[in-house]
């Protein structure tokens, strides 16, 4: 009985999740003025016409390439530098060692709203404002510090012996790496390209602040879009339901190894 | 390469963080001559040099802020006792 | 952990050093230089010592602003906290209702967060909204954009929704790390189900659920995208937050000299609630 009990609360809590979720899903399969003048639980006459919209017009698809473009680009970028760092971490004792990863965790706790007001300076001294490597590079603030914790925390549960016996069997340091380690923590790096991703996708304030035409995300065309139009729901609520697809996709395929990655591998 | 001239550099700031890098520099010759340990002191955490002067100068800048805050008289005033303050959170940290 | 000492760790994470410092040191170092000049414009500055520093730290708005943040982030770790560890203990341990659940758990988290305030925002509204029709249905004269106690409700409401199922997830793996033998031991004790919680789980839980205290902690402290999108900070200045306030004067008032010397403020807060965070995991980790 006391089983039963606790699986109501759990479903209880699940609906809260997915309510809010289903009435903007609702809202986006409904025409503006439906929305405006009837109140109804669900379509009752469904139309894709805002999602058409959304597909065939550039000013909108654009940013969906946009934010994708930037969030591969930034989770190549926070592994590449990230694989080797967490090795050193995990394995070597050098000076300074666990100041340098301090130092770069607070890059991740960091207020964005502090690095706005140099960032669009620095970012057009170098000519980079309104490119997507520009968000990129600037996502990898919270994504590198992120990447190398995770990353450690996996590197660090294979066990030592590998290295040792590689090393042993003639094998050098980039080729044991490439051919022997990586394999042995491919899910980490799953889940550490994960964690970047998400965290890139969901950013908005550094995203909008570094671009301005050619590389603006989605959830910034979002909010210009609908100021501009007197805030069509319909459309907005297509725009919000699109960008939790490529999210809810992502989440399906590391849904085993989330909760070890929450627990950066710690747990 | 363009100018930084938004930087905005000063010469208090540039002295400021010369003065941390010739901090960080003279800690890792230190380190080479006299490999520190980790110890146990008045603080509730065993630390090393670099966590104690970490956690002095941290300490410092809310002393300063505690002062400008609360006190109206000048923050020189407030550097000297700062001053103090890491020398005997490295000393009995 | 034995690990020895190698001259090639420096050139491995030397890359990191280099991708990180770009975005982190120069901004850094232009606001603390912007923090003691007085800046009209393009090499048109003043000197002015620690003048901003002063008048920050007096300036009443901020502090009611602090306030209102150290409430919404007791407010927010009160429920999360506790609503999370609820989650992990009532999740299914075996079968497909483990998938189903993790990934609807997970979904609030790969919400962007400007569409989170959306989502709310729509949900919200009395007219078109379900939650907000609701309330009106059941008498009362809810509306977050006039009234300062609904406007909490309903930040407060969307922040769990949003962020609980990361503490859930956190306690869910910890749950999971615990072997089989520690409950079998307790049964045979006779164990009662709150005795297992108390003496068995909520010790093994320790780890990761200081974790999640003091993520949450941190990012609930920096939030912004969230309330500017659904309520702008109002109504009035009911849920202007730290993070809103800096990005006010920041960007709307161009007043560069007390925002640098505001968000200084702000990344000290920070540092520190950082350190402590790290001196606890590394001390597990030593142990």
């Amino acid at each position: 009985m006391k089983f039963r009990w606790r699986s109501v609360g759990l479903a209880a809590y699940l609906a809260f999740l997915l309510i809010p979720i289903y009435w903007m899903a609702n809202m986006s399969l409904r025409t503006n003025a439906d929305i405006l003048g009837h109140f109804r639980l669900w379509p009752q006459a469904p139309t894709l016409t805002n999602y058409m919209t959304i597909l065939t017009d550039p000013s909108w698809y654009s940013g969906y390439l946009n934010s994708m473009a930037y969030v591969v680009l930034n989770a190549l970028l926070a592994l590449g530098v990230a694989l080797p760092a967490a090795y050193a971490f995990s394995r070597y004792r050098f000076l300074g060692d666990r100041h340098l990863f301090f130092w770069l965790l607070t890059n991740r706790m960091a207020p964005p709203a502090v690095f706005l007001l140099p960032f669009f300076q620095l970012y057009s001294t170098f000519g980079l404002i309104d490119t997507h490597i520009a968000v990129a590079l600037a996502h990898c603030l919270f994504n590198v510090p992120l990447a190398v914790w995770i990353l450690e925390g996996f590197m660090s549960s294979v066990p030592r012996e590998l290295d040792e016996m590689a090393h042993l069997d003639g094998y050098r340091f980039p080729r044991f790496f490439l051919t022997i380690f990586l394999p042995e923590i491919r899910s980490g790096v799953g889940v550490t390209a994960f964690f970047c991703f998400m965290f890139s996708w969901v950013e908005l304030l550094l995203a909008r602040t570094l671009t301005t035409v050619e590389a603006k995300p989605i959830a910034a065309v979002m909010t210009r879009t609908v100021s501009a139009a007197g805030l069509d729901w319909g459309l907005l609520s297509a725009a919000g339901v699109l960008t939790i697809v490529p999210g809810a996709l992502v989440i399906w395929f590391v849904r085993h190894h989330l909760a070890k990655g929450l627990s950066m591998g710690r747990a | 390469m363009s100018d930084f001239e938004w930087m905005a550099w000063t010469a208090p700031t540039a002295a400021f963080f010369l003065g941390i890098a010739g901090l960080l520099i003279g800690m890792t010759v230190w380190q080479r001559f006299s490999p520190t340990r980790l110890q146990r002191g008045l603080l509730p955490i065993a630390t090393t040099r670099g966590d104690r002067l970490f956690i002095g100068l941290l300490a410092s800048a809310f002393l300063h802020l505690a002062w400008l805050g609360l006190t109206p008289w000048s923050p020189l005033i407030a550097l000297g006792l700062s001053a103090l303050l890491l020398v005997s959170v490295m000393r009995f940290g | 952990m034995n690990r020895t000492e190698h001259p090639r760790a420096w050139w491995l994470v030397l890359p990191v050093l280099l991708v990180v410092a770009f975005s982190a040191l120069i901004p850094l170092m232009t606001v603390v230089n912007y923090s003691v000049q007085d800046i009209f414009g393009p090499g048109q500055r003043v000197f002015v010592g620690s003048e901003w520093f002063r008048e920050i730290l007096r300036d009443s708005r901020l502090h009611a602003a602090f306030g209102r943040q150290l409430m919404f982030s007791a407010s927010i770790l009160m429920i999360e906290i506790p609503l999370g560890v609820a989650l992990a203990l009532a999740m299914p341990t075996r079968g497909i209702g483990v998938s189903f659940t993790l990934v609807i758990l997970a979904l609030p988290l790969l919400v962007p967060w400007n569409v989170v305030g959306t989502i709310w925002q729509i949900f919200g509204r009395a007219d078109i909204g379900l939650g907000g029709a609701l309330l009106r249905a059941l008498g009362s004269d809810y509306n977050y954009a006039q009234n300062a106690a609904d406007a909490w409700v309903t930040l407060l409401v969307m922040d769990v929704w949003h962020w609980t199922s990361l503490v859930a997830l956190l306690g869910y793996a910890g749950l999971r790390a615990i072997p089989e033998a520690c409950y079998q031991a307790a049964h045979i004790d006779g164990a009662s189900r709150f005795a297992i919680f108390r003496h068995v789980e909520l010790p093994k839980l320790r780890g990761v659920l200081t974790i999640a205290l003091l993520l949450r902690l941190m990012d609930s402290f920096v939030i912004y995208t969230e309330p500017f999108v659904l309520t702008g900070g109002g109504p009035g200045n009911a849920t202007t937050f730290l993070s809103q306030y800096l990005t006010k004067m920041a960007v709307g008032q161009f007043d560069l000299g007390p925002a640098a010397a505001f968000s200084l403020i702000y990344f000290l807060v920070i540092l520190a609630l950082c350190f402590v965070l790290f001196s606890f995991m590394t001390a597990g980790d030593e142990r």
